[in-house]
């Protein structure tokens, strides 16, 4: 296997983009990514597209083809292939693309993902991210993702291992640094009680705890020419894609609040980037709803120390483990396919030092967490940098 | 949800709990699977109907305020995890109850309601939902 | 001679009262009260119809009589006025919905508020003639009255499913149906709520054919009122069925036990049965029950039943009875009550 780097990141503006159809904000990332990497579309080899359900969003399968047509490839008639897996495609995609580049099959590669969920009502798209669940078993019956991350929280709090304002805080911490990243979809900070105020999603979570439905994309360009690489300012070594599985149903897990495909997928990411955990100066956790981010939180430390992170407020970009600087997927945005590209765009940027007033001092390593639905895939990325 | 044959091939599994058990290890499933997790290839052609009981407790449940558009006319509903007395947990909804009498920990048992209609012309899919047992 | 094996009853857990409803078309309560004996009825949740009340009454049924012996079931009759689908049977998806037998007879059936009876007796039928050895019939409704009509105050949902078979709880003595051309109550083909003939369903129709069966059946019979421990008569109103009682010579004390209109609503193919069951509920060895049942349009079908030794051994708390199900209701507003019976005109509608 050999080593791959990125050597390009971009990304649009997430949040309502009525303006922007799925085509424009596809190319407007790769475009970016490419520029940024300082290439041309001629020497992008193949093509890896993340998206989850344009099909149900906008009508539209085969966004593989579409999206090297928009954005001028069709001349060239380079590969282009198109990853689903829920939520964590973005993740997916990027651990397709990485293995193809350290295989030796491609040398460069553009892994990008889009998500254009505005052109359907709230309630459709609320439908359409029911997907990810079990349809002939959960949303059957009228489960929403809502709805179970708040069972797993009514559960936890009755056997005393969680406190309301525990979970409640995670989206705290995505808003101050969302307010900090330009490309948020929402920049404002927000206070504990405006999270316990607002109205609710699912008992006790409130549209706070949930994430919002953005359109978006991002893509970064990877490679293993050594020429592109050196010629990078700061290339970001990919340590590590690791991708694990779990029973699709909540219902049929050993255990409702374990992240058991989380587990293993950053066990064996660490394992593969040969650091310790201890290590990571970055965090991006995939905080689809609060309580699923402390959910990850205390599958990667153990419950106490995941409480004493939470509660000491040490997951802000100043202190002891930044945790989702980007904004998170509650502050910065949540279009589908596109969020587990967006992860490695911020830990780029935090890793060359180009992070801004979010930067996170000295960072060395960072640890991204993509979840499809609630944990039934899980990839964990963990980028470096010399 | 919009054709007849997809909804119609699980009406006995939504109509009365209709899952299987594994006669390698024992387990019992439900939904119904075709293979044991545990026991995969050695339990093939091992795998067996069986129907619970229908009754349970309450594993972990919320009122869900952003529902579902079927669900519009129930809406805030509850939506629960039942621990089945044989084992299986299974989601779904509790009616009949006001959101005050629910508690982790309830006895429930399987009552049969309308889940979903397409529309006013199309078939109308019942399966489980749950009542309180007094 | 064939006999009730088992039976059960399901009342929705959602009322309303009659002052709520009187309260929106400015009319007396009390007019209500006491002129129609009517003081609350049931409303059926959102996401009930007569299939998943007549499930749930035929589980009841089942649980009292044993859930193994389900695959004996040869017939099941199911009786409506409220069907789910006009064209598409109830009675097969309750085949599915209680694991019977496919090697089954199975039809709906309308008849007003005696498609129910109309069923108990094609079962008693096919019992007698040892075409089957047990047979299901159900009576249910969810039955709609237009708004701000006398009869929004009555109609409701419930329903009552019967095991019948040669040996049971309580024997079915005869049945005797009177049956004449009495438009006084209909509904037509695609419309929403029934129309009525106003007082012409007391006399010629309601009185008329209820008075004349119970008065066929003692005749052939050879008994007088005093014989009955019970007699249930079906309760469109709490007025009617008293006074039909008066008529042919019972007392209150006769009819007390089935009289359930006044707190569950007229609840249609379920109206007299519940009743019955009711009274089985509380029946011991030797009680003798009269029952007649009548639909509009119009007939009565009457029942000489006699409760045998083994209700003795008959589990009847294997499941809730009728007037356990009266208790702890949830009492629904008038808004409340329109949105569940989707009286509200939605988008799209």
């Amino acid at each position: 296997m050999r080593d791959v780097y990125i050597v390009g990141v971009g990304t649009t503006k997430f949040g309502e983009l009525w303006d922007k159809s799925l085509r424009d904000l596809a190319t407007e990332a790769g475009l970016k990514a490419i520029t940024d990497a300082g290439i041309y579309s001629e020497d992008v080899n193949a093509l890896y597209g993340a998206n989850t359900s344009a099909g149900q969003f906008i009508d539209q399968e085969h966004i593989a083809s579409l999206i090297a047509d928009a954005a001028g490839l069709s001349e060239l008639g380079i590969p282009s292939i198109r990853i689903e897996a829920g939520s964590a495609s973005g993740g997916a995609a990027l651990h397709e693309a990485y293995l193809a580049v350290a295989s030796g099959k491609y040398d460069t590669v553009v892994v990008g993902g889009v998500e254009k969920m505005t052109d359907v009502p709230p309630e459709e798209a609320n439908k359409i991210i029911g997907g990810s669940l079990d349809a002939e078993w959960e949303t059957f019956f009228g489960v929403t993702e809502a709805s179970l991350a708040a069972m797993i929280a009514k559960r936890l709090e009755y056997e005393g291992k969680i406190r309301r304002e525990d979970y409640a805080s995670i989206p705290v911490v995505s808003h101050r640094h969302g307010s900090m990243n330009e490309t948020s979809h929402f920049r404002n900070a927000i206070k504990l009680e405006d999270v316990l105020k607002a109205s609710y999603v699912a008992q006790p979570l409130t549209v706070f705890d949930s994430a919002p439905l953005s359109d978006g994309a991002s893509a970064v360009v990877i490679s293993a020419n050594r020429t592109l690489i050196n010629a990078s300012e700061n290339p970001v070594k990919i340590l590590s894609s690791e991708i694990s599985t779990d029973y699709l149903s909540l219902h049929d897990r050993s255990s409702i609040h374990s992240i058991n495909a989380f587990k293993r997928s950053s066990k064996k990411a660490l394992e593969s980037a040969k650091i310790t955990k201890e290590k990571v100066d970055i965090l991006e956790l995939h905080d689809s709803y609060s309580i699923v981010g402390l959910l990850q939180l205390m599958e990667l430390y153990g419950e106490k120390e995941a409480l004493d992170l939470v509660r000491n407020e040490e997951l802000y970009w100043n202190k002891s483990r930044p945790t989702n600087t980007s904004g998170g997927l509650k502050a910065h945005g949540n279009p589908l396919g596109a969020v587990g590209i967006y992860q490695v765009v911020e830990a780029a940027l935090q890793l060359r030092g180009k992070a801004g007033q979010r930067q996170v001092k000295g960072a060395r390593y960072a640890l991204l967490h993509n979840m499809g639905g609630i944990g039934a895939t899980s990839v964990t990325t963990v980028l470096g940098v010399e | 949800m919009s054709d007849v044959p997809r909804f119609w091939r699980e009406s006995n599994h939504r109509y009365r709990l209709v899952g299987t058990k594994c006669n390698n290890c024992g387990s019992i499933f439900f939904p119904p699977r075709d293979v044991c997790p545990k026991c995969r290839r050695e339990s093939i052609g091992k795998m067996q109907e069986l129907e619970l009981s229908g009754y349970g407790e309450v594993y972990s449940y919320t009122i869900v305020h952003d529902g579902l558009e079927p669900f519009k006319f129930q809406v805030p509903y509850i939506m629960a995890m039942i621990k089945t007395d044989e084992g299986p947990l299974i989601t779904g909804q509790i009616v009949d109850a006001d959101p005050s009498e629910v508690k982790i920990g309830s006895r429930v048992r399987v009552t049969l309601r309308r889940i979903r209609e397409e529309g006013k012309t199309g078939i109308i899919q019942y399966g489980y939902k749950f009542v309180l047992e007094k | 001679m064939a006999s009730i094996v088992s039976y059960g009853s399901y009342i929705p857990r959602y009322r309303i009262k009659a002052e709520e409803i009187a309260r929106i078309w400015g009319e007396n309560p009390d007019n209500i009260k006491n002129g129609l004996m009517v003081y609350s009825k049931s409303v059926p949740a959102p996401d009930e119809d007569v299939l998943t009340i007549s499930t749930e009454a035929a589980r009841y049924a089942i649980n009292r009589w044993g859930k193994e012996n389900r695959g004996k079931i040869g017939a099941i009759y199911v009786g409506s006025e409220s069907h789910p689908y006009a064209v598409k049977p109830t009675a097969s998806i309750l085949v599915e919905s209680l694991g019977l037998d496919y090697n089954i007879m199975a039809a709906d059936y309308e008849f007003a508020c005696k498609a129910g009876t109309a069923a108990m007796q094609n079962v008693i039928g096919l019992v007698d003639s040892d075409m089957i050895e047990y047979g299901m019939a159900i009576g249910a409704d969810t039955s709609q009255g237009a708004p701000g009509d006398a009869l929004e105050y009555s109609a409701s949902a419930g329903g009552t499913a019967f095991i019948i078979g040669k040996k049971g709880i309580a024997d079915i003595n005869r049945t005797y149906s009177f049956t004449t051309d009495t438009p006084d109550f209909w509904r037509r083909e695609g419309e929403k709520y029934p129309s009525h003939g106003g007082r012409f369903t007391g006399e010629p129709a309601y009185f008329k054919h209820v008075l004349t069966a119970a008065k066929k059946m003692m005749e052939l019979m050879n008994t007088k009122p005093e014989d009955y421990d019970y007699a249930v008569f079906h309760q469109p109103n709490g007025k009617f069925p008293t006074r039909a009682a008066k008529m042919l010579g019972f007392k209150d004390s006769q009819i007390e036990e089935g009289l359930m209109t006044p707190y569950i609503g007229n609840t249609y193919s379920d109206s007299m049965i519940i009743g019955l069951s009711a009274i089985l509920d509380k029946a011991e060895p030797g009680d003798r029950i009269l029952a007649v049942a009548f639909g509009s349009g119009a007939g009565s079908d009457a029942f000489d039943i006699t409760v045998n030794d083994s209700i003795k051994s008959f589990n009847r708390d294997l499941a809730p009875t009728v007037r356990k199900q009266l208790e702890n209701p949830i009492w629904v507003d008038y808004a409340n009550y329109v949105k569940f019976r989707k009286k509200i005109i939605m988008r799209g509608d």
